[in-house]
């Protein structure tokens, strides 16, 4: 779960790191209150997507008319998809120099990474390999003070500069700890004459442990559909094409998405009706599916612990009592697979056996539903 | 012979008392798995499908020289239940839950790692050695006893793939499910080189998907392995993942794409299948 802006700079500042002077803002109004208490301000849109400022998220407001007229022009805007529903109005900063601060994980190593650069701000992605400084920190133990001293020395920094950095790292593992991050960073942190400020924070906590969690806020970027999907314990991410997919796990989802273009067709989304799916959420994801007019479906099935009788029985359900208007392709394999097939096929729909049939077959389906 | 288990593995239940552990329990047991023991804490005296329960792995470790474990245990409490496992000396820890937090999954893999003990997820389908034992979900009629190596992250394709070298008569030594989590247990690495030393794995098939650079690093290691590996990566039309921010764009630099995944795996020497299907043909060519 990402935080917005303003929520992880609340959180930094609970925990001791400097932040500017903030206030948010939903309306024009409220960002002018904002500028005439806090003076000059950078009024920052608050979505959840990275590259608000290239974007024309982030103005900056030397008056409070100036903020009001900045908000105005941001709040309600598109940015990447996101509509902007808040700005963030915050204390301009005279920043000397752009840091860059993060603590995720690595995968890989099984354990945290502390991830630092003297050159941060925007395009952190481009700044090369040997500006970067990476230091792992062990578990269980954590991080420990030397490893903010031994950072800063490797990112230049010395006397009162390094001590605040140190500082600042110490501060902002704990709240990687604290808050069940995968990810906690600030970007940039900014060296404003002898002092080290975080200008910028992004906090993602990990939602397997939102129920430790059960103060925080919750925040959803998820689409009005993806949240319907997701409470039915299903994944649903849009895609551009016209043929809609269905298949249950992960892994197999992408397959068959990949077989699907291999033959020519074009995916309208991926859908996973989990692993070990029963009728149910098969029912529902595919009545999902069937609310979105795709062109054709295909359901790709491998029945282990999900029995193939019980997705045919699921099929069969949606078909009569909804109706399935376009051509219908499925294909289903492993646990009763001969019964599942045997209960469609009454029913008139085709079940393959063979994935690369069934990818085949949907998309031949789908290019005549285009010609007719 | 086979990888980390076989007909010897005396194998705990963990959580076998829960409507899963009861029910897997059954299907291992048909499977062949010799499973010694379980655990269901409070629960010490009741049995499940024959197998005496007990309140800790220590006891059944104790009593029954249990030596693997199997993990049917809710994701809060998953964390504590391979701690006491892995304290045990049990290995291999198979962790079939999904949904457990990140920071735990780090813990258990430092206390592994310590121990020396090999765990395999969370979010695992786990470990299965056709014809002598698997310990976890994957459906009992997908596998056959042969001469191939499977090393996959996700369930479902792993079954489609393991069922269609199996049509094609090519059965497996040891098919091993590492979790789709982004902090597991075993890497590719870890199980190709068990397969390299593996007499009766003479091909290996590694099932990727993008994200995360662990067939990058896998494709490192095949260039000095003896034994062909076949490999197919599932994701080629998927969008771009939502990318969790600058910190996972700085570990990746580029990794973790299909095409980098592709071609790293083909320039370390595999064989890389365009579409699942293909998997068995290119096998059949590599064993020839």
């Amino acid at each position: 779960m990402k935080f917005y802006e303003y929520m992880a700079k609340d959180v930094l500042r609970r925990h001791g790191i400097p932040t500017p002077p903030g206030r948010l803002a939903t309306t024009p109004e409220e960002a002018e209150a904002a500028a005439r208490e806090i003076g000059p301000v950078a009024v920052k849109a608050q979505v959840l997507v990275g590259g608000r400022g290239k974007a024309g998220g982030i103005k900056l407001a030397q008056t409070p008319e100036e903020a009001r007229e900045a908000a105005k022009a941001i709040l309600g805007m598109d940015l990447k998809g996101y509509t902007v529903e808040k700005v963030y109005c915050e204390g301009k900063l005279d920043i000397d120099k752009e840091l860059y601060l993060g603590i995720t994980v690595d995968a890989g190593a099984k354990r945290p990474l502390v991830i630092a650069s003297a050159s941060g701000g925007m395009d952190i992605e481009e700044v090369p390999e040997k500006a970067i400084v990476r230091m792992h920190v062990p578990v269980p133990w954590g991080l420990s003070p030397y490893m903010g001293r031994q950072l800063a020395r490797r990112l230049g920094l010395t006397g009162s500069l390094a001590g605040q950095f140190a500082d600042i790292l110490s501060k902002l593992w704990d709240v990687f700890k604290a808050y069940d991050a995968e990810l906690v960073e600030i970007n940039p942190l900014a060296v404003v004459g002898d002092r080290i400020i975080a200008a910028d924070a992004r906090l993602n906590v990990d939602d397997d442990a939102l129920y430790r969690h059960p103060d925080l806020p919750r925040v959803s970027e998820a689409t009005e559909l993806e949240k319907k999907v997701r409470e039915l314990g299903l994944a649903f991410v849009q895609l551009d094409g016209d043929i809609g997919i269905m298949a249950n796990g992960a892994g197999i989802n992408m397959a068959t998405l990949d077989a699907v273009k291999h033959f020519g067709g074009e995916p309208m989304n991926f859908l996973d009706a989990g692993g070990g799916s029963a009728a149910e959420p098969t029912a529902k994801a595919l009545e999902l599916l069937v609310d979105k007019k795709p062109k054709a479906i295909l359901i790709n099935i491998f029945g282990g612990i999900t029995r193939c009788d019980e997705v045919a029985k699921a099929i069969i359900r949606v078909k009569q009592e909804k109706g399935i208007p376009m051509p219908m392709v499925v294909r289903l394999v492993g646990t009763n697979e001969e019964l599942g097939r045997a209960m469609l096929k009454e029913q008139g729909i085709e079940a393959f056996r063979s994935m690369a049939e069934a990818a085949e077959k949907v998309v031949e389906l789908a290019r005549g539903g285009a010609n007719g | 012979m086979a990888i980390l288990i076989d007909e010897k593995t005396k194998v705990l239940v963990q959580g076998i008392t829960g409507k899963q552990g009861r029910f897997h329990t059954q299907q291992m047991l048909a499977f062949g798995t010799r499973i010694v023991a379980g655990t269901g804490p409070g629960r010490e005296g009741e049995e499940v499908e024959g197998v005496p329960v007990y309140d800790t792995v220590e006891a059944a470790v104790e009593r029954h020289g249990a030596n693997a474990s199997v993990l049917f245990v809710p994701a809060p409490f998953a964390k504590d239940a391979a701690f006491e496992a892995i304290a045990a000396g049990l290995s291999p820890v198979v962790i079939i839950a999904e949904h457990v937090p990140l920071h735990d999954a780090m813990e258990i893999m430092a206390f592994a790692r310590e121990k020396n003990a090999v765990v395999i997820g969370p979010n695992t389908y786990g470990i299965c050695t056709p014809g002598k034992c698997k310990m976890g979900i994957p459906p009992n009629t997908v596998f056959t006893p042969g001469p191939v190596g499977v090393v996959a992250r996700s369930g479902t394709l792993s079954y489609e793939i393991v069922a269609s070298l199996s049509a094609a008569g090519l059965g497996q030594t040891t098919v091993v499910g590492m979790g789709g989590d982004r902090v597991v247990g075993v890497s590719f690495v870890d199980i190709l080189k068990r397969f390299e030393k593996d007499p009766e794995t003479r091909a290996v098939v590694l099932v990727g998907e993008i994200g995360g650079t662990a067939e990058e690093e896998a494709a490192e290691f095949i260039k000095q392995m003896t034994k062909p590996v076949v490999a197919y990566i599932a994701g080629r039309s998927a969008p771009p993942g939502k990318r969790m921010g600058h910190a996972g764009a700085i570990i990746e630099r580029g990794r973790g794409t299909f095409g980098s995944k592709v071609k790293a795996l083909q320039e370390g020497g595999a064989q890389v299948a365009s579409m699942p299907w293909e998997v068995p043909d290119l096998v059949k060519r590599a064993l020839a």
